[in-house]
């Protein structure tokens, strides 16, 4: 009688351990969800961040849809029906969201293309400048002789 | 190498920039669009806020143009729109049901009495588990609902004067015509 007693209490206390570790599983599951769906109410915070009243009746419902064994698919098709891809922190991609998505990247490479066609036209600008013959000869004499070069504007002092 | 290129494009650019923050300044963002347009109303079976022992579905409805506006005592733009409410419903233009929403039902009673009650009937949702189904964020919400049981239109917000006359009478008109 003592002897199953002692193995009655050993086996609800397992199976109480049991049920916390899958409650701790499913409070994971609930959080990390709750992380990729927005609040409706307040409209930059997540439904984990949020107290408000919608976003706490909202956790519940996602709490409820896993325990009964739904997938977070499931979930989020649950979310998206009601509230739209709003909803989602990670907006699905097609037609609507095409922008969303590529739109930084196209005025980073349009910023880029414009950077280059830029630095071009500058180096083009900056190039050494052509001299003909004649004036490279004028350069040269100015350089050795620099008295020339001033010669002739009339406002020397001699 | 034109002059005139060293500030068209800074003022292109600045003009795109005008344009875009111009048209979102005109844009709401707590006006979230609803995925139910165009889709059957969600099913629900409530009982109803005055005859607790009756229940009121969206099913009733089959066959009607309606007005479905979700309200709560606890809840002050209600209180704007209630006379545009109580004129629609004088009208005859078309049944307006509630959806009596986490309110406590004493609470929504005496509400009803005090300001008048535009309702034929108010379906009573505790939980607000019915508000979840139909996409409600926040009260007011107001769903014209087709013969066929289809939305047609999600008024977010207070029903004004405004959306009454310009949106949903018309729309009313066109369903049952």
């Amino acid at each position: 009688m003592r002897n199953l007693l002692f193995f009655l209490l050993i086996f609800a206390f397992g199976l109480a351990r049991v049920q916390a570790a899958d409650d701790a599983a499913l409070d994971q599951r609930v959080q990390r969800l709750a992380e990729e769906l927005r609040c409706l109410v307040c409209q930059n915070q997540s439904l984990a961040d949020s107290h408000a009243d919608l976003a706490v009746d909202l956790k519940n419902q996602v709490r409820e849809k896993l325990r009964q064994g739904a997938s977070e698919q499931d979930v989020i098709n649950y979310m998206t029906e009601r509230y739209g891809d709003f909803v989602l922190y990670r907006p699905p991609m097609k037609a609507t969201t095409l922008l969303l998505w590529f739109g930084p990247g196209l005025l980073l490479i349009g910023g880029l293309i414009a950077l280059f066609m830029r630095l071009r036209r500058r180096a083009s600008i900056a190039a050494e400048p052509q001299l003909t013959s004649a004036e490279r000869a004028r350069a040269a004499a100015l350089l050795d002789n620099p008295d020339k070069g001033t010669e002739g504007n009339g406002m020397e002092h001699r | 190498m034109k002059r005139w290129n060293v500030w068209i494009w800074p003022l292109a650019l600045f003009l795109v920039l005008v344009v875009f923050l111009g048209v979102g300044l005109t844009l709401n963002p707590r006006e979230v669009p609803s995925p139910l347009i165009n889709k059957p109303a969600p099913p629900f079976e409530l009982p109803q806020l005055h005859a607790q022992d009756k229940t009121f579905s969206q099913k009733d409805m089959v066959g009607k143009v309606w007005l479905l506006n979700v309200w709560a005592s606890w809840c002050a733009s209600c209180r704007d729109e209630h006379p545009v409410l109580v004129d629609l419903a004088k009208s005859g233009k078309v049944p307006i049901y509630g959806l009596n929403y986490k309110d406590r039902r004493p609470d929504g009673i005496a509400w009803l009495n005090r300001f008048g009650d535009p309702y034929v009937l108010s379906a009573y949702d505790v939980q607000g588990r019915i508000g979840i189904d139909y996409g409600v964020y926040g009260v007011p919400e107001t769903y014209v609902i087709d013969k066929q049981g289809v939305i047609r239109f999600k008024q977010i917000g207070p029903v004004t004067p405004q959306v009454l006359n310009e949106k949903i009478l018309p729309l009313i008109a066109q369903l049952n015509g």
